[in-house]
């Protein structure tokens, strides 16, 4: 209790990943859905999957690939001793989750105003496999949402710490682990992308 | 390494003193002693208030028709017994409480790798368990729906099965917390000459437990919030009118269930190995092979989720292969009962209390794996399923099996945590109670079951009152059984003789510390030289 | 697990490695536009496959991680592939 407290950079970054698996399995359990929802309803999937915007979807698939590229050179940029582009880097990763829920607020309002959300009364008059496409979207699109959202908070969290100094050339593990969490969130939609918004 | 002197010259160990006054010192504590007493405490509180429940569900079937209560209130009475006993009593148990205290002791670590993150998985529980009590009381009333939720009940009553979801998803998180902890901890924080090959086969168990907390915790997770969802927005994602699929919602579930029982059950075989050798003077029989079958169990547990879905409307092929799956689990199983077995075989062994709870453990387990295949085989199951068999059935290996453990562990590390030591007489005397009413209580059921009754209904037939009656004697026998341990137990903390260092001359590291252990735990990192249960070499014999 | 420094990765991979994303993201719209029948489904998946390798590989350094970690890694995704995978033992023979 009394000694120094004890660092060990390894386990934290194990801890990470463990915590990442969870993740993992937790989109886990809605893709175990869409697998077998998609086996059953073919053509519902593919037609509902029309009526999401491709360009609302490319974009954000831009935002996140380049800030994962962001957050990944952070961690580049604090190794090589230069914090200030760290926090540059990092500064433009929050921005990006930001564009990337203003995208998805923008979104979710143009299929709402149609008609088409979760339970809606249009869904229920649709085709068997509207209704669970349309709730599987919304769910996994929240959730990834809400990640979106931890993921910035993280992020602005490790910004302080960099600025602070806490967080240095020495000790990154903290912001390596966040860099971690966030590339998670764009690994998560880079499948969520081709499911929801690229099957015919 | 010989017996540490407690640095501090205080014997009451880490029960003592602390960052923080009074009950703060504890309920704030880092220190994975004091987290996993806690935790004790609380899942001990949670076991009392579910075994009520029970009681009181036996009492209401002492008789056919209404006796006690009403339909819609043992309908509730049974959902809060089973979330309980699953969720605040038997998952958590062994892991959260003993391997809290134990597993770091037993690699030689001062603490887990995350000891701030330990004390958060404990609010989490302590959270989660206050929600699933509070949905009792809440405005529309309490669940219904039995522990698994199942839909489309779950989504259409109007009870608050809402607030219990969510409950248990704040208790899964708790677990994927302690189990991402352990595993970080065994990797990381193992002493020095601490191998693999000498770890204890409880932390081998533990680790491979975690791995299931980890990778199947979360799938529950996402099931309950699915219930919530559907509860709130009604998208129909197992509703067929909308494309969706109820079975889906028991796949689902059961993807974490199945393999929750070896979260269960695995950290209780765990224990059960602890004990057998320190009674039986003996090294363990088959050391790699009990450590391998852990794994192994974890593993398999992973693949036969579909075997309590043989009469869901699931296809013939998804029973067939289910099946067949279920019945390589039992393979690791039956390793682990014989090495156990061959470890007593010409041992000197001695009938204390934690030797006769890791006895009973095997007998019950036994006869609650093998009953339990009668149920993996689907031409069998059809007829029993649903019927008082399987509960007869999970209630031999979960309570019988992990509930006889954890009792086991409370005995056998009682005076290690407390540094005193209970009334073995009477501690036997309790054991004898619980065991006889035990084996009333349950084979009652499993004989009502094979006749037909079935699970869930707070009235049956007239036919089945005797052995209904019954049944309910044997759990007023082990009602005053568990009294009797409890006070025993609490006495013995009280005033128990003080008990030594190392009073069952076991192997593992935790006994070379005082009794209670001091706060930081070694005082200097222990260089370990020989195997957990080489009681020779450690000069034990 | 290993005690080393862990590696710095340079921009230059990093940049390769985002450049290799963008081309692949294109590729998957592109070949989304292309009637396939069942096979859209499974280019998608396939090309979503490459992409999240690169992303673990070198956005996550997975590249230059202990094997252990990689086989945990493994371990997660073959658990989750399970847990897709047998379900379709029922799904596909339900309506037999």
């Amino acid at each position: 209790m009394s000694e120094a407290p004890h660092r060990d950079d390894a386990g934290a970054k194990l801890g990470m990943w463990l915590f990442l698996f969870t993740e993992l399995l937790l989109f886990g359990g809605l893709f175990v859905l869409y697998a077998v929802y998609v086996t059953r309803h073919p053509e519902s999937f593919a037609s509902a999957s029309n009526e999401l915007d491709l360009v609302f979807g490319t974009i954000n698939t831009l935002i996140l690939i380049t800030s994962s590229l962001a957050v990944a050179a952070s961690v580049t940029a604090l190794r090589k001793g230069s914090p200030g582009t760290a926090q540059v880097l990092l500064g433009a990763a929050i921005a990006a989750a930001m564009v990337f829920m203003i995208n998805k607020y923008f979104e979710w309002s143009e299929k709402i105003e149609h008609g088409l959300y979760a339970g809606s009364s249009l869904l229920k008059d649709r085709a068997d496999g509207w209704g669970v496409y349309f709730g599987l979207y919304y769910f996994t699109t929240g959730l990834h949402g809400l990640h979106v959202i931890i993921g910035a908070a993280i992020l602005a969290w490790v910004f302080i710490q960099v600025r602070s100094g806490r967080i240095n050339r020495e000790h990154y593990i903290s912001l390596e682990n966040a860099g971690l969490y966030w590339h998670l969130v764009d690994l998560i939609w880079i499948f969520v992308f081709p499911l929801y918004y690229l099957i015919l | 390494m010989t017996q540490a002197a407690n640095p501090t010259g205080n014997d009451r160990g880490f029960l003592e003193g602390g960052k923080y006054p009074g009950l703060f010192g504890w309920i704030f504590s880092t220190d994975h002693k004091r987290i996993g007493l806690l935790y004790m405490y609380a899942i001990i509180t949670a076991f009392i208030v579910g075994a009520c429940l029970g009681l009181l569900i036996r009492l209401e079937l002492i008789a056919p028709g209404e006796t006690l209560m009403g339909a819609q209130t043992y309908n509730a009475v049974f959902t809060l017994h089973g979330v309980i006993m699953i969720f605040l009593f038997i998952i958590p148990g062994i892991p959260a409480a003993f391997g809290n205290i134990f597993l770091p002791l037993h690699i030689g670590a001062q603490d887990v790798a995350f000891p701030r993150l330990n004390l958060l998985s404990w609010w989490l529980y302590i959270i989660g368990a206050a929600m699933a009590l509070a949905s009792l009381f809440g405005g529309g009333g309490a669940p219904d729906t039995g522990w698994t939720f199942y839909v489309p009940f779950s989504l259409e009553t109007s009870t608050n099965v809402s607030l219990a979801a969510f409950g248990v998803f704040t208790l899964g998180f708790s677990s994927i917390l302690t189990g991402l902890n352990f595993i970080v901890t065994v990797h990381r924080l193992r002493a020095p000459g601490m191998t693999w090959r000498r770890l204890s086969l409880f932390v081998w168990a533990l680790y491979s437990t975690n791995w299931v907390q980890v990778l199947a915790t979360p799938i529950l997770g996402i099931t309950v919030a699915l219930i919530v969802l559907e509860r709130i927005f009604g998208a129909g994602l197992f509703d067929p009118t909308m494309g969706g699929d109820p079975i889906m919602y028991q796949h689902l579930f059961w993807i974490y269930s199945h393999p929750a029982v070896y979260i269960m059950v695995l950290p209780a075989m765990g224990v059960v190995s602890e004990i057998i050798p320190v009674f039986s003077r003996k090294p363990m029989f088959g050391y790699v092979a009990v450590a391998v079958s852990s794994l192994s169990i974890a593993a398999f547990g992973s693949l036969v989720w579909g075997h309590h879905m043989f009469t869901s409307g699931m296809s013939d092929t998804a029973i067939l292969v289910f099946s067949f799956l279920t019945f390589i689990v039992a393979i690791p199983s039956a390793i682990k009962v014989f090495n156990w077995v061959a470890t007593l075989y010409k041992g000197s062994i001695s009938l204390a209390p934690p030797m006769l709870y890791a006895l009973s453990f095997i007998i019950l387990f036994s006869i609650g794996g093998l009953t339990g295949l009668v149920l993996g085989s689907a031409a069998t199951d059809i007829h029993v399923h649903d019927t008082y068999f399987v509960v007869g059935h999970f209630h031999y290996v979960m309570f019988g099996g992990t509930g006889f453990a954890f009792f086991g562990a409370m005995h056998y590390w009682f005076p290690k945590i407390y540094g005193r030591m209970y009334n073995m007489r009477v501690a036997t005397i309790a054991w004898a109670f619980l065991f006889v009413g035990f084996n009333i209580l349950y084979f009652s059921m499993k004989l009502v079951g094979l006749r037909g009754m079935p699970r869930r209904y707070y009235d049956y037939v007239p036919e089945y009152t005797t052995l209904n009656v019954v049944a309910t004697v044997g759990s007023w026998v082990m009602a005053i059984g568990l009294i009797t341990m409890f006070v025993n137990i609490f006495v013995g903390m009280r005033r128990g003789a003080p008990a030594g260092d190392n009073p069952w001359k076991s192997a593992t590291l935790e006994w070379t510390l005082s009794s209670p252990p001091p706060a930081e735990n070694f005082e200097k990192e222990p260089v370990v030289t020989h195997g957990p249960y080489d009681y020779q070499e450690a000069g034990l014999l | 697990m290993s005690e080393e420094e862990a590696h710095v990765v340079s921009y230059r991979t990093y940049i390769l490695v985002w450049i290799g994303l963008l081309i692949l993201t294109t590729v998957t719209i592109l070949a989304a536009q292309v009637d396939l029948g069942a096979w859209n489904i499974w280019l998608a998946l396939g090309i979503a496959t490459v992409k999240s390798a690169l992303v673990v590989l070198f956005f996550m350094h997975m590249k230059y991680e202990h094997w252990l970690l990689r086989l945990f890694f493994l371990g997660a995704l073959a658990t989750l592939a399970i847990f897709i995978g047998l379900n379709f033992f029922d799904i596909l023979y339900r309506y037999e």
